[in-house]
């Protein structure tokens, strides 16, 4: 292996392949068989890059040169960039030797499309069959399926495969028209629709006989990006409820857009990333799956953005406060769930706790209840609590007043702009 | 108040029990290590480990306690946390002088300290099953130098078995100077005298694709940056700096 070449060939095609978000190596239950590499039940990131993302998987694509132009996509036909290309037999010993030294949980492998759909997809899987049958490898290996491969190789993929995935890339089929004309969404839906139906078959098959192969076990994702178009909040949201529940989709990712290229019909080139909303949609997100609220809870035509300054739970509660205050010794789990300040954790741990005796404000806080929200919107076994008929303005002017929030910096600097 | 010095093992830990309701001890402290005469007017008794004595607790803990219960409280005095001994103590109080099994009584201080130790004891752990980083020796031996805050190794032992079965390997707590050794077949505790080892022969020691592999590891970690996005302070919380001398791409 020619040391100076393969540097650089994984420069340029790890740096092509990270504004891929996904990250995920768990949700699989491949375990490790006949003594052979490896082991995909976990889900550990290895690292975090200095903007903070983790790093759990090699990202990389199999090479940069596409046929297609996307507006948003470093990759593109028309831009000026290195081009780059590995073989799959590099690939594999990247995979391997960087596995055997703890530093990843598998492959992430997507790839820019060459020649045509099928010959692209038939590259990726072939890593995947090669690490999987000569190699006995059992870490994390993830694949993009290129729209328009064949169903034979989806099917393959998923027989190598933990997770798979098609990028949506934009919310909404207006904005992938306005940067993608050669790309179509119903092309990209259409594998989706496909690898749903494998996925549940196989895993029918395995209730039945657990010696059936697996099929793609960590299931699929996709990923947007937002705030290259002018998508709202609502939008994006609505989209992504339609993914989780019409295609049992794992994950739905948001990428803020990095300004990469300069072109009419995106933001400006330094206009800075919406890392803020992007993380108020990931909040609303979870929200959506592990806090049992509905999609227009959170956002609906009278309120189609979410707000930056506060988060969707803290917000939702403020436009609902006939809802509150709940009593957390009494309450349904649902329903304490729902209390700005309290998490999954600690929402737990108060069912848990109160069997045995009515909890107070000193236990709350031991147990991790963030009090400075959710003080206005609880009561307990305590005599003191917020007797001041506040409205829900107040309230957010209370909490914002004493919480450190990491975006200050941001919105200070805007506040300075006037 | 007395004062019960025990050596620190589990089943001393459960031995100290035994004197406290033997002797129905009401206030009392506990700690590990010698015995040293500095307080004069302190009752000090000093715990002699009773394998009989602490099976007879244990027996009791069983019965009180869940089996996941009893292996949290298991590994919150497996870390050897400094100054935890009296809240473990107090743990095992409380349970005893319950009616009921109390193992989720979150609102009690110890029920809930326990319940802490035991996230920080599996959050060093998963830290570890993350930032191990494996260097290949010539002999194709996998070798990994930590120094986790905890004692956890011995819990990191079924995770690397199961992952890296095909290959040989090492992993070495510095700080406690102490290792586990797989040698394709099963795993043993094993101990180093980096005393008599030459580090120049270590080094030499190292397979001739190893530097490669670090250098392409390293660049592949500057390479996934966004500059954009750059976010100090959140890269520092999830990888804190003390971790940092033995991860290859930080070093």
């Amino acid at each position: 292996m020619n040391a100076d070449r393969i540097t650089e060939k994984l420069n340029i095609l790890a740096d092509a392949a990270k504004y891929d978000v996904s990250c995920a190596s768990s949700g699989s239950k491949r375990q490790n068989k006949n003594k052979g590499l490896g082991n995909a039940s976990n889900g550990i990131c290895h690292t975090y890059t200095e903007d903070g993302r983790c790093v759990s998987l090699l990202k990389i694509l199999l090479t940069n040169f596409c046929i297609y132009d996307c507006a948003y996509c470093v990759s593109r036909k028309s831009n000026d960039i290195q081009r780059a290309a590995f073989t799959v037999q590099e690939v594999v010993d990247l995979t391997i030797n960087f596995y055997r030294r703890n530093y990843i949980e598998g492959l992430f492998l997507s790839s820019g499309i060459f020649k045509d759909a099928d010959y692209t997809m038939e590259r990726l899987v072939l890593v995947a069959k090669k690490l999987r049958t000569e190699h006995n490898f059992n870490g994390y290996i993830h694949l993009k399926t290129i729209p328009g491969a064949s169903d034979e190789l989806m099917h393959e993929a998923g027989l190598y495969a933990d997770r798979l995935s098609v990028n949506l890339e934009m919310p909404t089929e207006q904005g992938l028209k306005l940067l993608a004309p050669d790309k179509n969404r119903a092309d990209m839906i259409k594998p989706m629709g496909f690898l749903k139906n494998e996925i549940v078959q196989y895993a029918e098959e395995k209730k039945a006989l657990k010696k059936a192969p697996m099929f793609a076990p960590a299931g699929q994702s996709t990923q947007v990006i937002i705030g290259a178009t002018k998508e709202t909040d609502q939008e994006v949201l609505h989209n992504s409820d339609q993914f989780y529940k019409k295609f049992n989709l794992k994950r739905v990712y948001y990428s803020g857009y990095v300004p990469v290229l300069s072109d009419n019909r995106l933001p400006a080139l330094n206009t800075a990333v919406p890392m803020v909303r992007e993380n108020r949609l990931y909040q609303a997100d979870w929200l959506m799956r592990f806090y049992h609220f509905k999609v227009d809870e959170i956002v609906n035509p009278s309120h189609p953005l979410l707000d930056l300054d506060i988060d969707p739970k803290l917000s939702w509660a403020l436009r609902n406060l006939h809802v509150f205050p709940v009593d957390v010794n009494k309450a349904d789990l649902q329903l304490i769930l729902r209390v700005p300040g309290i998490g999954l954790q600690s929402a737990n741990r108060i069912v848990s706790a109160r069997q045995f005796g009515k909890l107070n404000w000193e236990q709350l806080k031991k147990m991790g209840v963030a009090l400075n929200r959710a003080r206005y919107f609880i009561t307990c076994n305590s005599p003191s609590f917020e007797s001041r008929d506040l409205t829900g303005t107040a309230i957010k002017q209370y909490i914002l007043a004493e919480s450190q929030s990491k975006y200050l910096k941001n919105s200070s600097i805007q506040l300075n702009l006037f | 108040m007395t004062t019960l010095i025990y050596d620190g093992s589990f089943e001393g830990l459960l031995t100290a029990v035994f004197e406290v309701y033997e002797h129905k001890l009401q206030h009392v402290k506990l700690q590990k290590g010698e015995y040293h005469h500095t307080a004069l007017f302190e009752n000090v008794i000093k715990v002699l480990t009773d394998t009989q004595r602490a099976a007879r607790v244990l027996k009791g803990l069983q019965q009180k306690l869940s089996p996941i219960g009893l292996q949290r409280l298991y590994a919150a005095h497996m870390g050897e946390i400094e100054g935890e001994d009296d809240n473990l103590l107090g743990f095992i109080r409380y349970v005893f002088d319950s009616a009921y099994n109390v193992e989720e009584d979150y609102g009690n201080r110890y029920v809930m300290r326990v319940s802490e130790l035991v996230r920080m004891m599996r959050r060093e752990k998963h830290r570890m099953e993350a930032f191990i980083r494996f260097q290949e020796l010539k002999d194709k031996t996998f070798y990994a130098a930590i120094e986790p805050d905890f004692n956890v190794l011995p819990m990191l032992i079924r995770h690397f078995k199961n992952r890296y079965a095909d290959q040989k390997w090492i992993i070495f707590d510095i700080r406690r100077n102490y290792g586990i050794y797989y040698d394709l077949h099963d795993t043993q505790f094993i101990s180093l005298d980096f005393a008599t080892v030459n580090p120049g022969n270590v080094i030499s020691a190292y397979d001739e694709q190893e530097g490669l592999y670090q250098t392409l590891w390293k660049n592949y970690f500057n390479s996934v940056n966004i500059p954009a996005r750059k976010n100090s302070k959140l890269h520092l919380r999830h990888v804190p700096k003390r971790y940092w001398k033995h991860l290859t791409e930080k070093i």
